[in-house]
């Protein structure tokens, strides 16, 4: 029969480790250090299609993270998708930057890319970018291919 | 035709008796947490339970959880190597641990470990009328023997889970990157990327929580419903580790139905 | 803590009926226990003594009658009287029912730490005396495990009178035990008893060390007292059931053979099949 002491200190050294396991986790396996603590601002951008892009995708500039996909929402009345991206406090863009969907490889998740523009004025909080470009879809990508080719025949067959 | 009436006769008592059993069981569920208050006054009743719930669970955990880890290496290295995708291996071994293997594999083992225990511990209490004689000298069983033990479970378990899945990718680094050759930066950088805190490591820390209340409500209620023999407390042992490891499975599915179908 | 009124009887069963699935295991019980007594209920395995005892203790509620100590009655207490009514009685299990996790000082220090604000030093002291008292101070480190049929229960008894209660109650006090422990545990529960100024219920079929021991007795036998008297009465007594039981007679009122078909015709059966 142990000493209450010594019991007590095993418990202790053990919940001690487990949170050390679960800071090990959030810290060094996950993504915990790298972003949510800082400070962001909102900015809206209207696609066409969005294709595959989900909440919490990330918003790259020049291939760095600056931002995450905040909200995605369906406007009824210009049939578009509307993006809201929140993106860290300490990257400003210029008002004429541009948003494009992108995919990481060729097969991977989809994240928003931000081109640059040479507006002076910057883009604030509640925003709009005004150009974008929608994602690439696939069907429609080889609906084109297959009607391009079919054009060619045409000219060649006449 | 008696033969087969005879069947339904027997399922539909078996139905009846476990929905029965499942109503007892959840009233003493109220009544445990009812009676909770000795735990928080006298917290050292509860880190008393830890410690032989969670402290001697430590080495099966930790142990499983580097095997696990290292086998998801070798078998995720030999996947991905055929798409020449080797460079996620850090994103399988961590995401598998994180969301599925920790809390599910933890449980498993923490049932079969602690759990089982647990019931035969208040079951022999209860056949020896140790209980009965606590409640004699006006100190509430419930409060001093089954609730420590109940909420010593619930606190084990994330805690478990966590170092499991810790010790799994630790495995996983040690098979992927010092055994086969995988690029250390692309297993952490990979991986961080792709393992979110709130989507994989918070639902896999809510899931061990569920997880630890499930296995700890069985195990106390299966302890203190034994019948007082030798046969009534090691049938009540075994159907402690099953009903805790199936009640795993379905909630894993469950939870896991609920937390990553929008992903 | 409620204050027992200086009535004769400090307990008193009036009419008690118990029943369980069904069964009926008590049928209209009655007996009063005098301040200062201590009295044996007697009989047959399965006659319902246990079941009074734990109907006493306030452990089970009677169907049908009233339970009442010091003329409150139990089963109209809240729970903290009932657990305020217990702190001044004990109850000593059959086997002791020691707790397995703590040695035989903690058991013993158990309703002092808990019920108490008694310091260290003082509980140190009163443990020891309690374990003096039945003989196994000496024992106070080992745990219960260690400890044999005799000594567990020598503990537990020291355990029960902690608190220096006012009633003692005993299920089978001397089963299992070999003779020498058993006119010990009878010694010290007539000794506690007059020591603590206490009264103690006794239940128990051990009819050699009871009769020597007790004051009175009731004798019970299929959920009701068939006979009660002094010790003197009983053994001499010429009822068919009292005489069996007190002289361990193998048939009587209580018959030997287990109800079967005839003899004859059950062993002709087996041939022929």
């Amino acid at each position: 029969m142990m000493k209450r002491k010594t019991l007590d200190l095993w418990a202790g050294i053990f919940i001690a480790i487990g949170l050390g396991a679960l800071l090990f986790l959030a810290l060094k396996v996950g993504n915990l250090a790298s972003f949510s603590a800082a400070e962001t601002y909102l900015v809206k951008a209207n696609f066409d299609n969005i294709g595959g892009l989900k909440k919490r995708a990330p918003v790259k500039s020049a291939g760095v993270v600056v931002g995450r996909v905040e909200d995605i929402g369906f406007d009824s009345e210009t049939y578009e998708a509307t993006v809201t991206l929140s993106i860290d406090k300490r990257y400003e863009f210029p008002k004429d930057t541009s948003a494009k969907i992108l995919t990481s490889g060729l097969l991977g998740e989809q994240y928003v890319g931000l081109t640059a523009g040479g507006d002076t004025a910057r883009l604030k909080n509640g925003d709009t970018i005004k150009i974008t470009q929608s994602a690439v879809v696939l069907e429609n990508l080889i609906s084109q291919f297959l009607f391009s080719k079919a054009a060619e025949g045409n000219k060649d067959g006449k | 035709m008696s033969a087969a009436t005879d069947v339904l006769e027997n399922l539909g008592a078996r139905v009846l008796g476990a929905i029965h059993r499942l109503g007892f069981a959840s009233r003493f569920l109220l009544l445990t947490l009812r009676n909770s208050g000795m735990c928080l006054r006298r917290f050292s009743l509860v880190t008393r339970e830890i410690y032989f719930t969670g402290v001697l669970s430590l080495i099966i955990i930790l142990v499983s959880g580097l095997f696990v880890g290292m086998v998801l290496g070798l078998q995720g290295y030999d996947t991905l190597e055929r798409y020449g995708s080797s460079a996620a291996l850090g994103v399988l071994v961590a995401l598998s641990l994180v969301r599925e293997l920790g809390p599910v594999v933890a449980g498993l083992l923490f049932a079969s470990r602690a759990g089982s225990a647990i019931t035969a511990e208040i079951g022999l209490m209860k056949a020896t009328e140790q209980l009965a004689a606590m409640e004699m000298m006006a100190v509430d069983p419930i409060g001093r023997v089954i609730a420590p033990r109940f909420w010593a479970g619930v606190i084990s378990m994330p805690l478990l889970a966590a170092m499991f899945s810790a010790m799994g990718v630790f495995g996983g680094y040690l098979v992927g990157v010092r055994l086969i050759g995988v690029d250390e930066g692309s297993f952490w950088s990979q991986m961080q990327a792709a393992v979110d805190f709130r989507e994989d490591i918070l639902n896999g820390v809510i899931k061990s929580l569920v997880f630890g209340i499930a296995v700890s409500w069985i195990a106390v209620f299966e302890g203190y419903d034994a019948p007082p023999t030798a046969e009534g407390v090691s049938g009540a042992t075994t159907r402690t580790v099953v009903t805790s490891s199936l009640a795993i499975l379905a909630l894993d599915f469950m939870l896991t139905a609920f937390m990553f179908r929008g992903v | 803590m409620p204050t027992i009124p200086a009535t004769d009887n400090l307990v008193e069963v009036e009419n008690v009926n118990f029943a369980y699935d069904s069964r009926q295991i008590l049928k209209g019980v009655s007996l009063n226990i005098r301040r200062g007594q201590v009295v044996a209920i007697m009989g047959l395995s399965g006659c319902g003594k246990t079941t009074l005892l734990r109907l006493i203790g306030g452990a089970l509620r009677p169907t049908r009658g009233e339970v009442r100590i010091g003329g409150k009655a139990i089963s109209r207490l809240s729970h903290e009287e009932l657990y305020a009514l217990r702190r001044r009685m004990g109850m000593l299990f059959q086997f002791g029912a020691l707790f397995t996790d703590m040695s035989c000082y903690d058991n013993v220090a158990f309703q002092m730490r808990e019920h108490t604000d008694l310091s260290d030093e003082l509980i140190d002291d009163l443990v020891l005396m309690k374990l003096q008292a039945v003989g196994l101070r000496g024992a106070h480190d080992l745990m219960p495990a260690e400890l044999s049929g005799g000594m567990a229960r020598r503990v537990a008894l020291a355990r029960t009178t902690a608190l220096d209660p006012m009633l003692i109650m005993y299920d089978e006090p001397f089963a299992g035990l070999d003779p020498v422990s058993m006119g010990v545990i009878g010694q010290l529960i007539r000794r506690l008893n007059d020591a603590l100024g206490a009264t103690s219920i006794i239940v128990t079929h051990d009819v050699a060390e009871a009769l020597d021991l007790v004051d009175y007795v009731y004798f019970m036998s299929e959920g009701a007292i068939v006979t009660q008297g002094v010790p003197d009465e009983l053994r001499a007594s010429d009822k068919p059931f009292v005489h069996q039981f007190v002289h361990g007679e193998t048939d009587g009122p209580m018959p030997f053979h287990y109800p079967a078909e005839d003899y004859a015709r059950d062993l002709q059966a087996t041939e022929g099949a």
